[in-house]
């Protein structure tokens, strides 16, 4: 686990300032600094919090903001499942340590190799859980004075952060083809369907490449 | 309960389960490739029509305004394997400028 520390320890700063903006964001789409921290120490997974805020933001919904949250999370059931074998223990701490999965820790800690490393991946879940809600609460507190998404063009920087992290998930063709499908649904419904409804119904475009799979 | 709180209950439960499927539930078993690799699709997706969302859309419509220069300035810092938080740095000021200058 000490060694986990020591790797992440290059990405906690970059993880707070992204808590930060996180805590920013959600203030800008009205919600309580308490409510962004408390999300921030549960769910502890940020392109999903933050698709949560900007649906709710965009006047999606409380039930889309949760779906859209939710489907982005879906990756978590088989990235879980690659490292199961790893885990020891009775149920309360595999439940507590599995908290501890997010993209970062498990790649940092070799997941989806036979080298994985649990003390690494807790490691580095460890320090990135601390200033990931250390980040949120300051920016949370910062984020007091903003009441409308479009101040200081935040509104720019919700869809610059969706790009910057579709571009580190395009790793296989068929992912890009998930991602210009999932694209092109959100923009043809966008003018038929309420806000939130377009980005739920993307998912479709998981079906693309389906057959050749 | 107001709707802040609503999905920051809903949204953790849910991530909770998710994260605990397979270090709680599966132990040693396999998905199935097909579905596994389905099952990844969804993220790229969900982020792509994230993007059209926060980018074009207006309510029902889409439009092409200040937002596209932020998208621009938040993919050349991102291209370059800047940090996230300096994306949205990028994607806030360009935006802002953007919208200035307009």
């Amino acid at each position: 686990m000490r060694r986990g520390l020591r790797i992440a320890a290059p990405l906690l700063p970059a993880a707070f300032a992204l808590g930060a903006s996180f805590g920013v964001l959600a203030r800008a789409s009205h919600f309580g600094a308490v409510a962004a921290v408390v999300m921030s120490a549960t769910t502890f997974a940020g392109s999903a919090q933050v698709a949560s805020v900007s649906v709710l933001g965009a006047g999606g919904g409380v039930a889309a903001a949760i779906v859209a949250a939710l489907l982005l999370n879906v990756r978590y059931a088989p990235i879980g499942i690659t490292v199961a074998h790893a885990f020891r223990g009775g149920t309360p701490r595999r439940l507590a340590e599995a908290q501890l999965v997010v993209d970062e820790s498990w790649a940092l800690a070799g997941g989806g190799t036979p080298r994985f490393d649990r003390g690494v991946m807790l490691g580095v879940g460890a320090g990135l859980w601390v200033v990931w809600v250390g980040g949120t609460a300051v920016g949370a507190l910062l984020g007091g004075v903003v009441h409308d998404p479009s101040a200081f063009g935040l509104d720019g920087a919700f869809a610059a952060l969706f790009l910057a992290l579709l571009l580190a998930q395009l790793r296989s063709r068929r992912a890009i083809a998930a991602a210009v499908g999932g694209a092109a649904i959100a923009a043809l419904l966008t003018p038929f369907t309420p806000p939130g409804v377009p980005i739920i119904a993307a998912t479709a475009a998981v079906l693309a490449g389906w057959r050749r799979a | 309960m107001s709707a802040a709180w609503a999905i920051v209950l809903a949204v953790g439960a849910g991530t909770v389960a998710l994260k605990a499927v397979g270090p709680v539930g599966v132990a040693d078993k396999q998905l199935p490739p097909r579905i596994a690799g389905l099952l990844s699709m969804v993220a790229p997706a969900i982020l792509a029509a994230l993007v059209v969302s926060e980018a074009l859309a207006h309510g029902r419509s889409l439009v092409f305004d200040a937002r596209i220069a932020g998208v621009g300035a938040g993919a050349v810092v991102a291209v370059k394997r800047a940090p996230l938080w300096v994306v949205v740095l990028a994607g806030a000021l360009a935006t802002a400028v953007a919208r200035l200058a307009s």
